[in-house]
């Protein structure tokens, strides 16, 4: 049963992905990156880890595919994105790359054999409960490191997308747009 | 047949090269980022799959670290991405080389 789920899911999470990465359409693209995060979450199901395959439905396919849409109001999305065909020199990088990176990864577990368990949690206690107990004892500062890091990405975020928003952006000449704040505002005073 | 933690690493690299493919393939910048989530979700999918079999938390504690990264990545690159599209009208990556030596 496991097995089952775990080939369908792989199937589709990789076919989903291959259309991300060679789609012309952002849309398209966007759409069959949506759809890969939410059968990821399942993957996380079946693997037993229920809090972090929610928390994957919630971030992933909630928060961060809705700020791409929010981000992809600014740019053309149903234009087709018209791109050079890569010179040969990078394609066999990619392939010696990706060569090197799956004889690691078949080679990882061999290595690590007699790993143990250092956070093994409490017997008998479901997922959440125990990524919770651990999460707010052994990995509470890199936790509230986080929360500020969240709050540092949100306000750099909201700087920076709103620059300027005020303002039509046809009306404006392209070196005016960067590090005239001051003057812009000198020129209002007047 | 049961499954193995292998069945799970061979996935993970497998998605893994789809988003270094896209890296080094794509020369729009939105779609870059796109291939950048799909590594970082290749990543989580090892990191739950070692949690599992191993019996160990950690791996899923730094699932959710990554996912955590990964939203402020988001929100910090989508404004730059908005800045950069503001002042060259596209964001194809061979069009934005304005630095020649």
């Amino acid at each position: 049963m496991e097995a089952i789920a775990f080939y369908i899911f792989g199937a589709l999470i990789t076919g989903l992905f291959l259309v991300t990465v060679i789609s012309k359409n952002i849309l398209y693209s966007m759409s069959a990156l949506a759809a890969g995060m939410v059968l990821i979450s399942g993957l996380f199901f079946v693997l037993g880890a229920d809090f972090v395959g929610a928390v994957q439905l919630v971030v992933y396919s909630g928060a961060v595919m809705a700020l791409y849409a929010f981000g992809m109001m600014f740019f053309d999305a149903t234009r087709d994105v018209k791109e050079k065909n890569a010179p040969a020199g990078r394609i066999f990088l990619l392939s010696g790359l990706s060569a090197l990176i799956l004889v690691v990864i078949f080679a990882a577990p061999q290595i690590g054999k007699n790993i143990k368990p250092l956070v093994t949690g409490v017997e008998g206690a479901n997922n959440p409960e125990n990524i919770g107990a651990i999460l707010f004892t052994k990995y509470l500062i890199p936790f509230e490191v986080a929360a500020v890091m969240l709050l540092v990405a949100m306000i750099a975020g909201i700087v920076l997308a709103s620059k300027k928003m005020d303002v039509s952006l046809s009306e404006l000449a392209s070196d005016d747009l960067v590090g005239d704040d001051q003057t812009h505002e000198i020129k209002e005073h007047k | 047949m049961s499954l193995t933690l292998t069945h799970y690493l061979v996935l993970s690299a497998i998605l893994f090269v789809i988003g270094i493919t896209g890296v080094i393939r794509r020369k729009n910048l939105l779609m870059l980022f796109f291939a950048t989530e799909i590594m970082l979700n290749a990543a989580n999918v090892a990191l739950v799959a070692i949690s599992k079999f191993t019996g160990d938390f950690g791996g899923q504690m730094f699932a959710l670290f990554i996912m955590a990264i990964a939203a402020s990545e988001v929100a910090v690159g989508l404004g730059l991405l908005i800045l950069v599209y503001k002042k060259y009208g596209t964001l194809d990556l061979d069009s934005l080389s304005t630095l020649r030596g």
